[in-house]
């Protein structure tokens, strides 16, 4: 215990705050004001993996890391769609994962937002023309934002939430200036 | 393995390792199965392609691996309705290979288990999408299939159904629990629901270009992957790539191995309840990440090995931060291994926890990490090093208790290895003797030619196998993930245990997904 304590003490808080010098840094923390302003409340979100080549997973993962820290933001992942305020789909909708994908959306009370993340969800990516698929999110679900990437970095996911929740009412796709892979 | 006294005739077969290729009769399919069991080999890998065009109906490709190499052996079926003879009684991995195999192409293996495995209701069960004339439809629905779970009769068993979508962020999968109170009893799998259909989309692609698809099988082994399929390319181009691409690739190979240990490291023990030890090493993997961005312009370095070497270079200021980020991390992760061996709770949950024995792991043809943890000791930078590794003597990590805490103490070995072998490849590079093109072009490829690219990703060996058609496009590409020999042992780790250590023990497989669904 011990030492566990001591690891954290030594390695201390890494969770990135704004100001810094122009670099990915300076946008993330940019993005944790602009959210923390924006939201009344806590953002919950539900993923589903649609058939995606788990790249974007690992990315999705990732912000909930000490630099990035989700949770601090106040947006969780649930396990349940029916705790869920924004539905976030990854992959190209692999034909097996269409009424896994639709009977999650249905489960999920309004209001809603559907976030389409990675090439894959947004346009179908390099699975797009496949007897196995059924192309980008948006032949299947109505999005409210489409976040391309392959796969999109953290930070271009949180640029993605952000626009989600400050404006669901018409498609917008993440910040193109932002550094994305 | 020498096939000679089974009176077989091998070719030699273009690929990353030493390999052969051997036609067999369905009688000598079996024979030769066993005598590769009976000499420690193991089962790779097991695919079919349509010949019915060059009038040779049906070829099934068997891949085994053992201490010369790899043979794949290769049947030919004249038509559909011909069979070729079960293989699972001698490796139980073929079973959902050859499942797979029917489902997308309609050859079927002499075996009681018929049920398909890719297939889930979203074609019509009589079309088969890797047949040459399989046209696909728009009119076709996605559906709902009927799957045949075995299940347990007894009092107070329950079933628990599980997925595809899942509690946290990971890729879907079905798993069919039948339980007593929290007990598990039997453990059925039920995977496919990332097919993408991938094996066609490849036929579509020129041979140059469907790096990219190789790349995107599993994002999580995109260096694998692509190094694996480039080297089949390369084979069949009768190329070699130039020295400093080689270390290139293997720095690439072995930051995707770092990056991948250490994210599973800390999701294993937070899967035990130490969210401490999530948070440390997923701001590690994040300094790893950001690192192979800066260097290389891709986090998860997807693209940067193409066909021919790599894509781009690496400055030496960089090639100096890796070095010392070596350092730096390997003194972190030590730390780390102290607190998580000390850690009697974390231990607790994982020792004696999803248990693979040895004996059991060399019946079910384990490979890999989870096959090291296992007692099964074979690694392809040991076995059969490709350039750069013949320089580098890497040290295969090893265990025998085969439990969670097996699993991630091979990965603690693995990573510090790994980080030696950046400490070395970062000191060669910085070299004048690897100084030089990190890429050479490829020439035309002629058509029918067959090779394979085979390379020790960070969760097991990687097999592509690659068949040219003219005007440089792809014939036939078959890409095989270790995941497919390692998912059925998840459910015999599984049995005894309680429900809430499946994710446990789940995530120390941590087994692919879409690399497995294609």
């Amino acid at each position: 215990m011990y030492q566990t304590l001591r690891r954290i003490v030594r390695i201390g808080i890494k969770t990135e705050d704004a100001p810094a010098p122009a670099t990915e840094d300076v946008v993330v923390a940019r993005l944790q004001e602009r959210i923390l302003r924006t939201l009344g409340r806590a953002l919950t979100i539900r993923h589903v993996d649609a058939g995606s080549c788990n790249a974007c997973e690992l990315e999705a993962q990732a912000l909930s890391n000490p630099y990035y820290n989700l949770e601090g933001l106040g947006i969780r992942h649930v396990a349940s769609p029916r705790h869920a305020d924004a539905l976030m789909v990854t992959g190209p909708v692999s034909k097996h994962m269409a009424i896994a994908l639709k009977r999650t959306y249905d489960a999920m009370p309004d209001p809603k937002l559907v976030i389409a993340v990675g090439e894959c969800a947004c346009t179908g990516g390099i699975f797009a023309n496949s007897y196995a698929t059924l192309g980008p999110l948006s032949n299947v679900l109505p999005i409210d934002v489409a976040i391309p990437g392959c796969p999109p970095s953290p930070t271009a996911l949180l640029q993605g939430i952000l626009a989600a929740i400050t404006n669901p009412a018409r498609p917008l796709h993440a910040d193109p200036r932002s550094p994305v892979d | 393995m020498n096939v000679a006294p089974l009176g077989l005739a091998a070719a030699p077969l273009a690929a990353g390792v030493p390999a052969q290729r051997v036609p067999v009769s369905a009688g000598q399919l079996l024979t030769a199965s066993r005598l590769a069991w009976e000499n420690g080999g193991r089962l790779i890998g097991l695919w079919g392609s349509d010949e019915r065009d060059r009038h040779r109906g049906f070829c099934i490709r068997v891949a085994l691996e053992d201490r010369d190499g790899l043979t794949v052996l290769e049947h030919t079926l004249p038509d559909a309705n011909a069979h070729y003879p079960d293989l699972t009684s001698i490796f139980p991995a073929a079973d959902r290979m050859q499942r797979a195999t029917y489902d997308l192409l309609g050859i079927a293996a002499e075996s009681d288990d018929q049920r398909p495995w890719l297939w889930m209701a979203s074609w019509p069960i009589d079309q088969f999408p890797l047949r040459r004339d399989f046209v696909p439809s728009p009119v076709w629905e996605p559906g709902q299939e009927e799957y045949d779970f075995v299940k347990v009769e007894g009092d107070g068993v329950h079933e628990i159904p599980v997925g595809p979508v899942h509690a946290g962020i990971i890729e879907p999968g079905h798993f069919r629990f039948q339980i007593v109170g929290e007990k598990v009893l039997r453990l059925e799998e039920r995977l496919g629901y990332a097919h993408k259909g991938i094996e066609k989309r490849f036929e579509t692609l020129p041979i140059l270009d469907a790096g990219r698809l190789a790349g995107r099988v599993s994002g999580d082994s995109t260096v694998a992957y692509a190094w694996a399929y480039a080297q089949a390319v390369e084979c069949l181009a009768r190329a070699v790539p130039p020295p400093r691409a080689s270390w290139l690739r293997a720095l690439c190979l072995e930051r995707e191995r770092l990056a991948n240990h250490l994210g599973d490291l800390g999701a294993i023990g937070n899967d035990g309840g130490l969210a401490f030890g999530l948070a440390q090493f997923s701001r590690l993997r994040e300094d790893v990440l950001r690192e192979n961005a800066a260097a290389f312009g891709h986090r998860l370095l997807m693209d940067v090995v193409v066909p021919g070497g790599v894509a781009r270079d690496l400055a030496w200021e960089h090639v100096h931060r890796m070095h010392d980020e070596a350092d730096r991390i390997g003194r972190e992760i030590v730390a780390l291994r102290d607190i998580y061996d000390e850690h009697a709770g974390l231990q607790d949950r994982f020792r004696n926890c999803g248990r693979i024995a040895p004996e059991l792991a060399a019946r079910l043809g384990l490979v890999g990490l989870a096959g090291r943890a296992s007692g099964r000791a074979h690694d392809l930078r040991c076995d059969f090093p490709c350039a750069p590794y013949d320089v580098l003597s890497v040290r295969i990590a090893s265990e025998t208790e085969g439990d969670v805490w097996a699993r991630v103490a091979v990965r603690f070995d693995e990573v510090l290895e790994t980080l030696r072998l950046i400490a070395v490849i970062t000191a060669a590079l910085l070299d004048p003797a690897t100084s030089g093109d990190s890429c050479v072009t490829l020439g035309t490829i002629p058509p029918d030619r067959l090779a394979t690219g085979y390379i020790e990703g960070w969760r097991g060996p990687v097999l592509v196998a690659l068949e040219s058609a003219a005007d440089g496009m792809i014939r036939r590409c078959h890409p095989q993930d270790p995941s497919w020999c390692n998912w059925p042992a998840i459910e015999h780790a599984i049995i005894g245990n309680i429900v809430p250590d499946f994710p446990l023990i789940n995530k120390s497989f941590n087994l692919s997904y879409s690399g497995h669904d294609l």
